[in-house]
C-alpha cells in the first residue's frame, strides 16, 4: 500500500511537472512550401529550421516546440495554415514562407490575431500597415546598390538591362534606376523576357548593338541563365552582373561556362569559409553549417536554409527579453515578443546583423551583403 | 536594325522554325488520321529532352517509370476489353504488344544509364524511350472515344496535357536542364557570321525528316494507308485498312518526331517539365496556317512563325508571344474566306 501511494505521488508530481513544462513551452509555427513549384525554396527553409532547433532548442530554460505545416505553394493554404497555427496551436510566433503572396496571407492572419511574424523572404508591403511583421531577408535595393557600387569601382559608365517581364524584373530595374544616376552610370536599355522563353537572342542583339560597358540581369533561378548564355554566344566582352536571385546551384548548372566571372551580391553565408576572420557573421555562419550537416546529413550551399536559421536567432533573442515580462502562450507574451523583436539590436545572424525598428520591415545593413564571383562553378568572395 | 542583325535574327528564326516544322508535321499527321489535336505533343518532346539531361547527369531517367506505368495501364485496358468480348485467345498477343514492346526501350534506357555509355547511344535511347508514350496514351485515352466529336477529342487532349505536365513536375522536378550540344563547331557564313553547328543540325534534320515524310507518304503502302485513312475513314475500312492500327502508327511516328525535337532543342534552350506546351502551341499556329491538313503549308507556316518570333523578340521582347499568336487572326480570316465551308461530318466508325 505504501509503495502504491509512493507511486501515485510520484506520478502526480511528475504529471504536474510535465504539465508545467508543457504550459511554459514556447511554440513556433512555420508554414512553408514543402510541395508544389516553390518547394525548391520551401524545403531548404524547413531543413534550416530543423538545424536551428537542434542548434538551440530552448531559451531562458524553456523548451521550444516547432510546428511545421506545408502550404503546397498556395497562398490560400498558407493563410489557412497560419490560422490553424494561431487558433489551434496558439503559437507565439509565425514564420514563413516562399513567395510574397503567401507571406502576405500569413502576415494578415498574424495582424488579426496579434501574433508576431518573422518573414523569411523579401516582403513588399507597407510596414505601417503591418506592425506585427519583420523579415530577415535583405531588401532588393540593398543588394542592387552593392552591384552599382561595384560597377562604379570597375569603371562602368553605361549598362544594359535585361530581366524578367514580371514583378522580379521590375523590382531589380527600379532599384537599379534609383541607384545608377548617383553613381554616374547610365542605363541604356530595358529589355524583358518571360520566364518560360526559349531564347533571348533578339533582346541580347539589341543590347550588344548599344555597346554598353556592362550588362545587368534581372532574372532568378534557371530561367535567369538565358541572358548569360545568349551574351556568351554573341561574344559579349563586357562584364555581366547579376543579383541574389541567381545564387542557386541550378543556375550554375544551366549557365555553365557562360557565367564564368560574373559578379553578383549575396548574403555572406554563401561564402562563409572565405570571409575574413573578423567578419561579424563568420562564426555563426560556420556554426550553422555544422548544425545543418549534423541534422540533415548533407552539406548546405543555399541561402534559404540560412534565412530560416536567422529567423530562429531573431526569435531566440527577442524571446529571451520577452519571457520575464509575461508567460509564454498568452496574448501578453505575444505583445511583449513583438516589442522585443522591434527593439532587437545587433543580433548576429548568418546573413547579417539585425537591428529592427518600428516602421521598417527590414533589419539588415551593409554587413548583410558581399559581392561574389562565379569561378569555375564555385562562388568566390570578391572583396 | 542593320543587315547583320537581321541575318542573325533570320538564322535564329529558321532554327526555331525547323523545330516548329517537325512539331507541326506531327500535329497534322495525328489530326488528319485521328481528328485529335494532340496537345500533349510538346510535353513528350520536353520529356525526351529531360530524359537526355538525366542521362548526362548520371541518373536513371524517371521516364522509365512513366512508360512502365502507362504500359501496365494499357495492358489492363486491353485485357479487360478483350475478356469482355470473350476473345481470350488474343490476350497473350495483347500482353506482348502492350506490355513487352514498351518494355524494350525501358530496358535499353536502364542499361544506357550506366556510366561510360557513349553520348550518341544516350541520345538515341532518349528518343526511343519516349516513342511508346503517345501510342500508349492513345490506346488508354483516345481509342475508347475514337468516334467522339472533334471538340470532345480536343478537350480530352487538353486534359491529357495537364495530366502529363503534372506528371512531369512529379518525375523531373521544377528546375530546368540543358544538355551538351550534339554538334560542336561553327560554320562561318561570309564575314563575321558564325552559325553554330547545333543550328545547322536542327535545320538539316528538319529538311531530311520532311523529305522522308514525303517519300513514305508517296511511295510506301503504310504511308498510303495513312493517307487513305486521313482522306476517308469509312472508305479506308472498306478497302481493308484498320483505322485503329493506322492511328497507332500515326501516334508512333508523331512520338518519334517529338523525341527528335526534344533532343534537338535541349542543347539550345533550357527545358522545363512544362516547356513543351509553348512549342506545341506555336507548332499549332503553323499547323493552322496549313489548315491542319497540308504538310507543305504547315512547313512554310512553321518557318514563318520561327522568323516572326525571332524578329518580334528584337522589337519588343515582352510582346513576342502576343505578336506570334496574333498571326492566327489574319490566317483564320483568310482561310475562312477562301475555303468552302463544310459541316463537320459525323461519321460512325468503330475500331
Amino acid at each position: 500500500m505504501k509503495t502504491l501511494i509512493r507511486c501515485a505521488v510520484a506520478v502526480a508530481v511528475s504529471a504536474v511537472f510535465v504539465a508545467s513544462t508543457l504550459a511554459a513551452d514556447l511554440k513556433v509555427g512555420l508554414s512553408v512550401s514543402l510541395s508544389g513549384p516553390n518547394s525548391s525554396i520551401g524545403i531548404p527553409y524547413s531543413k534550416g529550421m530543423q538545424a536551428a532547433l537542434a542548434y538551440k532548442g530552448e531559451v531562458g530554460g524553456r523548451k521550444i516546440q516547432l510546428i511545421v505545416l506545408d502550404d503546397g505553394s498556395d497562398p490560400t493554404a498558407a493563410g489557412r495554415n497560419a490560422r490553424k497555427l494561431v487558433e489551434e496551436e496558439k503559437v507565439d510566433v509565425l514564420m514563413g514562407t516562399s513567395g510574397a503572396p503567401s507571406a502576405v496571407a500569413i502576415a494578415q492572419v498574424g495582424r488579426e490575431a496579434k501574433t508576431p511574424m518573422i518573414g523569411l523572404t523579401p516582403l513588399s508591403f507597407s510596414a505601417a500597415d503591418n506592425p506585427w511583421v519583420v523579415t530577415v531577408a535583405q531588401p532588393t535595393q540593398l543588394m542592387v546598390d552593392a552591384v552599382i557600387e561595384r560597377m562604379k569601382r570597375n569603371g562602368v559608365k553605361t549598362v544594359g538591362y535585361i530581366g524578367f517581364s514580371d514583378v522580379w524584373g521590375d523590382l531589380v530595374y527600379d532599384a537599379m534606376m534609383k541607384a545608377a544616376p548617383a553613381a554616374g552610370i547610365k542605363v541604356v536599355s530595358n529589355e524583358r523576357y518571360a520566364r518560360a522563353d526559349a531564347s533571348v537572342t533578339g533582346q541580347v542583339l539589341k543590347i550588344v548593338a548599344l555597346r554598353p560597358d556592362a550588362v545587368m540581369t534581372g532574372g532568378a533561378g534557371t530561367p535567369g541563365a538565358l541572358p548569360f548564355l545568349a551574351l556568351a554566344e554573341r561574344g559579349y566582352k563586357g562584364g555581366v552582373y547579376g543579383q541574389h536571385g541567381l545564387i542557386n546551384p541550378d543556375f550554375v548548372r544551366v549557365a555553365g561556362a557562360s557565367a564564368q566571372g560574373s559578379l553578383m551580391p549575396t548574403g555572406p553565408v554563401i561564402v562563409a569559409e572565405q570571409l575574413p576572420a573578423d567578419y561579424p557573421t563568420k562564426k555563426i555562419a560556420l556554426d550553422f553549417r555544422s548544425a545543418y550537416q549534423k541534422v540533415n546529413n548533407a552539406p548546405t550551399s543555399d541561402a534559404f536554409s540560412a534565412y530560416a536559421f536567422d529567423g530562429w536567432l531573431v526569435f531566440l533573442d527577442a524571446a529571451a527579453r520577452a519571457l520575464p515580462k509575461a508567460e509564454a502562450g498568452t496574448p501578453e507574451f505575444r505583445v511583449a515578443l513583438r516589442d522585443a523583436i522591434f527593439t532587437s539590436k545587433d543580433v548576429v545572424g548568418t546573413h547579417g546583423v539585425y537591428t529592427f525598428k518600428p516602421g521598417n520591415l527590414y533589419g539588415v545593413d551593409e554587413r548583410a551583403r558581399v559581392i561574389v564571383k562565379l569561378d569555375n562553378g564555385q562562388w568566390k568572395l570578391a572583396p | 536594325m542593320t543587315w547583320d542583325v537581321a541575318l542573325i535574327l533570320g538564322i535564329d528564326g529558321l532554327a526555331n522554325g525547323a523545330v516548329y516544322l517537325l512539331a507541326g508535321l506531327g500535329l497534322v499527321l495525328i489530326f488528319s488520321v485521328t481528328r485529335v489535336v494532340f496537345v500533349p505533343f510538346g510535353d513528350i518532346a520536353a520529356f525526351a529532352a529531360l530524359t537526355l539531361a538525366a542521362f548526362e547527369t548520371g541518373r536513371v531517367p524517371p521516364t522509365i517509370a512513366m512508360v512502365g506505368a502507362l504500359a501496365v495501364v494499357a495492358v489492363a485496358v486491353e485485357v479487360t476489353s478483350l475478356s469482355r468480348r470473350g476473345e481470350f485467345a488474343r490476350i497473350p498477343k495483347a500482353v506482348l504488344q502492350w506490355g513487352a514492346l514498351p518494355a524494350v526501350p525501358c530496358l535499353l534506357a536502364w542499361l544506357a544509364a550506366r556510366p561510360g555509355v557513349p553520348a550518341a547511344v544516350q541520345v538515341a535511347v532518349s528518343v526511343l524511350l519516349v516513342v511508346p508514350l503517345a501510342p500508349l496514351l492513345a490506346r488508354i485515352v483516345f481509342q475508347p472515344i475514337a468516334d467522339a466529336s472533334v471538340l470532345v477529342l480536343l478537350i480530352v487532349s487538353l486534359a491529357l496535357h495537364f495530366l502529363l505536365s503534372g506528371l512531369g513536375l512529379l518525375f523531373f522536378g521544377p528546375e530546368g536542364s540543358r544538355t551538351q550540344p550534339l554538334a560542336t563547331g561553327t560554320l562561318m557564313l561570309g564575314e563575321g557570321f558564325p552559325v553554330s553547328g547545333q543550328i545547322i543540325l536542327m535545320v538539316a534534320s528538319a529538311i531530311v525528316l520532311s523529305g522522308l515524310f514525303f517519300l513514305v507518304f508517296e511511295r510506301t503502302v503504310v504511308g498510303k494507308a495513312l493517307r487513305a485513312t486521313a482522306v476517308n475513314r469509312v472508305g479506308a475500312r472498306l478497302v481493308g485498312i484498320r483505322p485503329a492500327r493506322t492511328a497507332l502508327l500515326a501516334y508512333g511516328c508523331a512520338s518519334l518526331l517529338a523525341g527528335l525535337i526534344g533532343v534537338l532543342i535541349a542543347p539550345v534552350t533550357t527545358m522545363y517539365y512544362d516547356s513543351g506546351f509553348i512549342i506545341g502551341l506555336k507548332a499549332f499556329v503553323a499547323a493552322i496556317i496549313g489548315g491542319l491538313v497540308s504538310y507543305p503549308m504547315t512547313a512554310l507556316g512553321a518557318l514563318a512563325v520561327g522568323v516572326v518570333e525571332s524578329f518580334a523578340s528584337f522589337w519588343s521582347g515582352a510582346l513576342k508571344d502576343v505578336i506570334v499568336f496574333s498571326l492566327l487572326i489574319p490566317v483564320l480570316m483568310l482561310r475562312s474566306f477562301m475555303s468552302a465551308h463544310a459541316e463537320e461530318d459525323e461519321e460512325e466508325v468503330d475500331q
